[in-house]
């Protein structure tokens, strides 16, 4: 694979993703510490939101230490060169959300719809254009669908206003073939100058090997997550990614020793458990689940005396999307009755 | 004379239709117009079933409402016109059932305030949302037992169910289920969240309400509330079902329900459809009840 000479834009997930990891518990201090050595090592956009995006605080996903007006109060104006991005998933976010998000400063709005709903997002996406944002449409679950119909979803949010479409392996599902195939069909259908992301999990241990798929494949932004803190096995663990662009030959701007420094000083000492493929998160990966259902199944089944495995399993036999972590508590209540 | 009060169904769509093949087994509501806004196949399938059809929109109705007697009007239409189409029938006596997200009358949500609304004979109800036909009556079984802080419901929907117009302004939903769990659920804060699912075969409408109570909860009253508050749904949507639940944690009280539709117009899966159909039919039955025990007098006509 030759990527010699290609540019990426890397895009933090450590303060969103890693929101999900930490049972969105992450202190106003540790976001502020992690967001400034971020931006010191070269980041040029970290994601800044509650796990489930603006509008998330809730009994269903988690109430956070802090709202994402404080979040972004607290980080925003320490930014020297780094931006600010916010996720919002309609349905669960509004308008409102977005609103506030461009108030408080957020440069990047990130439209999140299952990989089949993209005409939800049309007045999100729409109003984000509008307000002159770099507005970007993000496909879910992009595994559960084939190339073509990711494309017609992708033209919907590029014709709403999108500038930039993610695929989004939100289940940590894909191999790299898979990335080429759908990254390429994008890259080859999409206007030229529509950028395209992707975003992976580390659930079955690609997350680098899919990512370098995607840059050759024709995305420029590449999501992952300093020291790996995100949903699952996490996300794309940055340092590592950087380390094997440098070799590569890619053009990313960031510090490889800074990064490592982020990871291992600040990061890996405020994780709640390791972030690892563990059995379950291989789980999510093997069986095509949503990676920020694991620790509600590991919860559930701690309390009903199950397995989480068998949990997961049975929520991807269902079909469920991303959101649906009610259903985690109403599946195992179910299945211990059966028992 | 009849007890039936006679109605016209406004928009001849999914819902519309849905809607009236319940009203034609009522025994309250005797359904006679059907308007659309162009000949479609809406309007055929009324005129098959015997209705009087406009295809000029309510304006065509109009002139018939005196001669016809028409009492009762249901919009199965749009926000955007239904205020137009609410104050031209309203005009003559009319009373408006909303099933479109405008919400200019009051919230309506039957087990709970229908009552309520009939005695003061209001002319224009709204129907909330789908969800919030789902859910609603289960924050309301919880706050009449005790205070509830917050009220949060998580409405799950086939992607076959739900049409352009909720696709365009889903933000819609939130808002509005959010103000009913506050102003019918009796919840000081709601929030509403709505996931759209595509799963082959299409699943059944779910929800899930989640309670805060002020105290602690009284798990034995709940949960004597909640099964009562089911019964009463049912009468109207027979597969309104508890899945799990209620179950407690600390000052938490959650609850699963499941909503299967009964599959008149809509497939089976569409509980949430099917809800707003039974739920503005229930409501327009109890004006009819009412109206015929001298509860409530009707406008007046000549």
């Amino acid at each position: 694979m030759n990527l010699t000479g290609k540019k990426v834009t890397l895009h933090d997930m450590s303060l969103r993703d890693g929101m999900h990891a930490k049972q969105h518990q992450i202190s106003l201090d540790e976001m502020v510490a992690i967001a400034t050595a971020l931006d010191d090592a070269g980041m040029p956009l970290i994601e800044v939101t509650h796990g489930d995006g603006l509008g998330g605080t809730s009994v269903n996903y988690g109430f956070p230490a802090h709202s994402d007006e404080e979040y972004f109060s607290a980080v925003i104006p320490k930014m020297k060169n780094a931006k600010i991005s916010a996720l919002l998933l309609p349905g669960i976010g509004t308008v409102d959300h977005l609103k506030m998000a461009h108030d408080h400063g957020v440069s990047t709005i990130r439209i999140a719809t299952h990989c089949t709903e993209a005409d939800v997002s049309e007045q999100h996406i729409g109003m984000a254009a509008k307000m002159g944002l770099d507005t970007v449409g993000f496909l879910m679950m992009a595994h559960k669908v084939n190339t073509e119909q990711l494309l017609e979803q992708a033209k919907l949010m590029e014709s709403y206003g999108a500038n930039c479409i993610y695929c989004t392996d939100s289940a940590g599902y894909m191999l790299p073939d898979e990335v080429t195939e759908k990254i390429g069909a994008l890259r080859s259908e999409l206007n030229t100058a529509t950028e395209l992301g992707f975003h992976g999990h580390h659930n079955l241990g690609m997350g680098i090997a899919n990512s370098l798929a995607a840059i050759e494949a024709g995305a420029n932004r590449i999501d992952g997550s300093v020291a790996g803190l995100g949903a699952g096995a996490g996300n794309t663990p940055l340092e590592v990614f950087v380390a094997v662009l440098h070799r590569m030959g890619v053009d990313d701007g960031i510090d490889l020793y800074k990064i490592m420094d982020v990871a291992e000083d600040l990061v890996v000492p405020m994780m709640d458990q390791v972030i690892r493929i563990d059995r379950d998160a291989l789980t999510l990966g093997y069986a095509g689940v949503y990676s920020s259902f694991l620790l509600f199944a590991q919860r559930a089944a701690q309390k009903y005396g199950l397995q989480a495995r068998d949990i997961l399993v049975e929520l991807g036999r269902r079909g469920t999307v991303g959101g649906q972590e009610d259903m985690i508590e109403d599946l195992a209540l179910t299945m211990s009755k059966g028992q | 004379m009849s007890k039936k009060l006679r109605a016209a169904i406004i928009g001849p769509g999914n819902i519309g239709t849905d809607l009236l093949m319940k009203a034609m087994r009522s025994d309250w509501i005797e359904p006679v117009w059907m308007v659309g806004i162009e000949e479609s196949e809406g309007i055929r399938r009324a005129r098959d079933f015997g209705m009087k059809v406009s295809t000029t929109g309510v304006d065509g109705l109009v002139p018939h409402i005196l001669e016809d007697d028409i009492r009762i009007a249901f919009d199965a239409t749009s926000a955007y016109v239904h205020a137009e189409n609410s104050r031209k029938v309203n005009e003559l006596g009319v009373i408006m059932i909303d099933l479109t997200p405008a919400a200019i009358g009051p919230f309506c949500v039957p087990p709970v305030n229908l009552q309520q609304h009939a005695k003061h004979l209001e002319m224009n109800v709204n129907m909330v949302t789908c969800g919030g036909q789902a859910t609603i009556p289960m924050v309301a079984a919880v706050s009449q037992v005790q205070p509830v802080a917050y009220g949060e419901i998580v409405a799950t929907v086939a992607s076959k169910s739900i049409g352009p117009g909720t696709r365009k302004n889903i933000d819609e939903f939130t808002r509005t289920t959010s103000a009913g769990i506050e102003q019918v659920g009796g919840a000081k804060a709601g929030k509403a969240i709505i996931v759209v699912n595509p799963a082959e075969p299409p699943l059944m409408m779910r929800d899930t309400i989640h309670c805060l109570t002020e105290s602690e909860p009284d798990q034995a009253a709940i949960t004597a509330s909640v099964h009562e508050m089911v019964a009463k749904v049912q009468k109207y949507v027979p597969g309104y079902k508890l899945v799990n639940g209620p179950i407690f944690d600390g000052n938490r009280v959650t609850i699963f329900m499941e909503v299967q539709g009964l599959g008149d117009f809509l497939p089976k899966y569409a509980g949430n459809l099917d809800i707003m159909t039974a739920a503005g039919l229930r409501t327009a039955e109890l004006f009819a009840e009412e109206a015929a025990s001298g509860a409530i007098q009707l406008p007046t006509r000549g």
